[in-house]
């Protein structure tokens, strides 16, 4: 049988197929498809939404330990957060197979930064393969597992945006039968005390050695031959683009990148007269190949270091090297036109917030998740984001080194501060810190899409479940001022920020409402502008909600009178709040009809 | 269908079935037998940023992205991200663009503005455009997201297979209770697309 599937899609088939018994994760773009169809089609196997990847990644190295197949996914950036598991686990190895997910983000489409993993697993001195589509994606997934238990590993599997969400045709097979296995106690093997890792770190070294032998052997390194003087090193979603500009190259294309099949490269480049490699960000091949000796091998000055590669840059780098011709352009010219950014959605409960901070010019540090977008014209409210659950840490050290007298406050979603928010917050007490903290909690990890987390109720599979309750727990932490208040009522929410940031001590306002999109759309009555009483003072537009436009009116003044779109408007009523005139009502049945 | 690729590049903003658009096709074409890839990117474009999703069929299809200038449709469910896209269609390829506008907020704050017409200036550049009020039509069906079933519509002859093929994939990928109004709009858009022929 045959189906259409996202790589992410086919990963999790992948999962299914392989026997995997147990599945864990943290949303994390481009990745959080892959823990959403396990759950969704594959309720043989366990899977849960984790805190964040660190435990993610011990949730599965327990699965794997106590003997059963073990996913564990997330995005480029969560692999940081996981390092600490991750460089160990390398050395213990493993008892049911273990993969890694790293879903990398090349051209940060949502992400911080794009940093290439690839060097993740050979910082970790563990093997990784790397799929160019869907089908690919799949297959990978089930020969990791057999590598990982063959060779004792944790193995990753190393996947890009455009692997991840592109969608090709994958056969489907069914589930191997795996013999299910017992925890082993083994502690010279799992516990990691200096006399027994010391023992393990040779045992690795020794296990890399075999790993570069079957890299050599393996089919996923392969040689298309064609008989051309030119010689095409690649692999991942490049392997695509090459194809696609030069169908008759010979291509050696990788798929077990870490370790590189040194042999096959040589045998390749010595039978061609000239060879370039084609990957995406970090010259990863290109360092390891010239490394080796074979310094005629070019790469990264044809094709840049930044960015997702292209067919239209393949072909403008296999240009630039005298390969190829002719680079196929655009008939037309591109237009110039307005940017059209991500915005906070209509209705969107944060909007409130940044407002309020926007008025008291306070200084913002920032997290990750759908408010960073708080930082965008017209709010210029939030001033730093790095990394999950950086705000409370950076606002400490701010705080420590400025002072408080301005207020600096921290802004961080609900999700962002179960994942790493609290031992930023325990800091702020421990420390005596002056910051306040804002949990703005839309009770969703909305961001990837509106997943469940610890404070929704609900785990991955649907199940119901205990409800952190943030003010019980920021008590806990020693925060003697902790307040909910509802960010849709401006001026409880300015009272409560003015009042906090001058209080002494660490403090939290947890903003509550529920996002307008999930789980479910939220659509209350519309609100319309009441032309004659617009004054055009542009206080409603300042709050850059999608559903207010300038009309085609205009005063006196030759100012522009608003006009909110009533498919949009969600009725939040913050724009109603902030006008003077008055000038925004709820809307009229009668008129709405029109 | 020989082994030429047909690559259709659809445009929209966050929250206009572009995605549902593109499966549609892309149904369409395995039921087809033929090979198919399609590419998009989710995240941040959900927030009313711009959303693309490029689709390609044919005997074999190695890059999920079209390259550049080599779309033979473009489907644009907004007029500006029409205009926006335009430099990926082929210098034969036709443009299908809904007459939406959705201004952002962006453009209220004097740095941007929206352009008066993007129609017109497509079609400055290029006499292959369609254009289709199909916010109206979408609208006096009940409902403003069927503005991507009713461009899908308007561009499927120029795409091919059989109509009812098309009628198929709606009523295996479209949430039960929306069938009825798909195929709906989905006969419109078709019957618009019949009676416009040669524009």
């Amino acid at each position: 049988m045959k189906r259409l599937l996202s790589g992410n899609e086919a990963v999790a088939r992948g999962a299914f197929e392989a026997g995997v018994k147990l599945a864990a994760a943290y949303p994390g773009t481009p990745s959080t498809e892959i823990l959403e169809t396990i759950a969704a089609e594959y309720p043989s196997i366990y899977a849960e939404w984790s805190p964040n990847e660190k435990v993610a990644f011990e949730v599965g190295m327990g699965g794997s330990l106590g003997g059963g197949r073990s996913l564990v996914a997330m995005k480029h950036v969560g692999v940081n957060v996981a390092a600490d598991p991750l460089m160990t686990f390398a050395y213990t190895g493993v008892n049911g197979g273990f993969v890694l997910i790293s879903a990398d983000d090349p051209e940060m489409h949502s992400s911080q930064n794009e940093q290439d993993n690839r060097y993740f697993a050979k910082f970790a001195q563990i093997p990784f393969l790397e799929p160019a589509d869907s089908p690919e994606s799949k297959e990978m997934v089930r020969l990791a597992f057999d590598l990982s238990e063959k060779f004792d590993t944790p193995v990753m599997l190393r996947m890009t945006t455009r692997v991840s969400h592109s969608k090709g045709i994958v056969e489907l097979a069914d589930p191997v039968q795996v013999t299910g296995k017992q925890f082993d106690r083994n502690t010279s093997k799992y516990v990691m005390i200096p006399s027994n890792a010391k023992v393990r770190h040779a045992a690795l070294l020794y296990r890399l050695d075999k790993l570069a032998e079957y890299s050599e052997q393996t089919p996923l390194n392969q040689i298309e031959k064609f008989g051309t003087k030119i010689g095409i090193i690649t692999g991942g979603i490049s392997y695509q683009y090459v194809k696609e500009i030069m169908p008759d190259v010979d291509i050696l294309k990788i798929g077990f990148g870490f370790p590189l099949p040194l042999k096959m490269i040589r045998s390749f480049v010595d039978s061609h007269e000239r060879v370039l490699v084609v990957e995406e960000l970090e010259p990863y091949y290109e360092e390891t190949i010239r490394a080796a000796g074979m310094i005629t091998v070019e790469g990264k000055k044809y094709f840049g270091r930044t960015g997702e590669l292209s067919p239209y840059r393949v072909a403008q780098g296999l240009k630039e090297a005298g390969i190829i011709d002719h680079v196929p352009t655009a008939a037309y010219d591109p237009a110039k036109l307005f940017p059209r950014p991500p915005v906070l959605c209509p209705g969107c409960p944060h909007r409130g917030l940044f407002a309020v901070l926007k008025k008291l010019k306070l200084t913002v540090t920032g997290d990750i998740g759908c408010y960073t977008l708080g930082t965008l014209q017209p709010l210029e409210a939030l001033h730093t984001c790095i990394c999950m659950g950086s705000s409370i840490g950076a606002a400490i050290g701010m705080e420590k080194v400025n002072g408080s007298e301005q207020g600096i406050v921290a802004v961080i979603g609900d999700s962002t501060f179960l994942h790493s928010g609290i031992t930023g917050l325990l800091d702020a007490v421990y420390n005596k810190s002056n910051v306040t903290v804002i949990i703005a909690d839309n009770r969703v990890t909305a961001m990837t899409g509106g997943q469940q987390h610890p404070a929704t109720g609900y785990t991955l599979m649907g199940q119901p479940t205990k409800q952190v309750d943030y003010v019980e727990l920021c008590r806990a932490l020693g925060v003697d001022s902790v307040q909910t208040l509802d960010p849709y009522d401006y001026e409880a929410t300015l009272k409560a920020v003015q009042e906090e940031v001058t209080r002494p001590g660490p403090s939290v306002i947890v903003t509550s409402r529920p996002c307008v999109l999930m789980p479910q759309r939220i659509m209350d009555r519309p609100y319309e502008v009441l032309l004659d009483l617009c004054n055009g003072c542009s206080a409603c537009f300042r709050i850059g909600c999608p559903a207010i436009a300038p009309s085609k009116e205009r005063t006196e003044r030759d100012r522009p009178k608003a006009e909110i779109d009533a498919e949009l408007c969600t009725g939040c009523t913050l724009c109603a709040q902030l006008c003077q005139p008055e000038a925004i009502v709820l809307k009229e049945p009668a008129t709405m009809a029109k | 269908m020989d082994n030429k690729t047909i690559n259709i590049l659809i445009v929209g903003v966050g929250g206009q079935g572009v995605l549902l658009a593109s499966e549609l096709l892309s149904e369409v074409a395995i039921m087809s037998g033929l090979d198919v890839k399609k590419s998009e990117v989710h995240g941040m474009s959900q927030r009313g940023g711009v959303v693309s999703s490029h689709v390609r069929i044919a005997a074999k299809v190695y890059s999920p992205i079209i390259p550049y200038g080599q779309a033979d449709i473009l489907m644009a469910f907004e007029q500006a991200e029409g205009l926006r896209a335009l430099d990926w269609l082929s210098a034969q390829g036709r443009a299908i663009i809904s007459r939406t506008r959705l201004v952002p907020p962006i453009a209220n704050f004097g740095t941007f503005s929206y352009p008066d017409d993007p129609i017109a200036e497509i079609k400055k550049k290029t006499g292959k455009v369609i254009a289709v009020d199909a916010d109206c039509m979408a609208r006096d069906l009940g409902n403003i997201r069927l503005v991507n079933t009713i461009l899908l519509a308007v561009a499927s002859p120029y795409i091919g297979f059989e109509r009812s093929v098309w009628d198929e994939a709606i009523r295996r990928l479209v949430k039960p209770k929306l069938v009825e109004i798909n195929l709906k709009a989905f006969a419109q858009g078709y019957e618009l697309a019949a009676s416009s022929t040669g524009i």
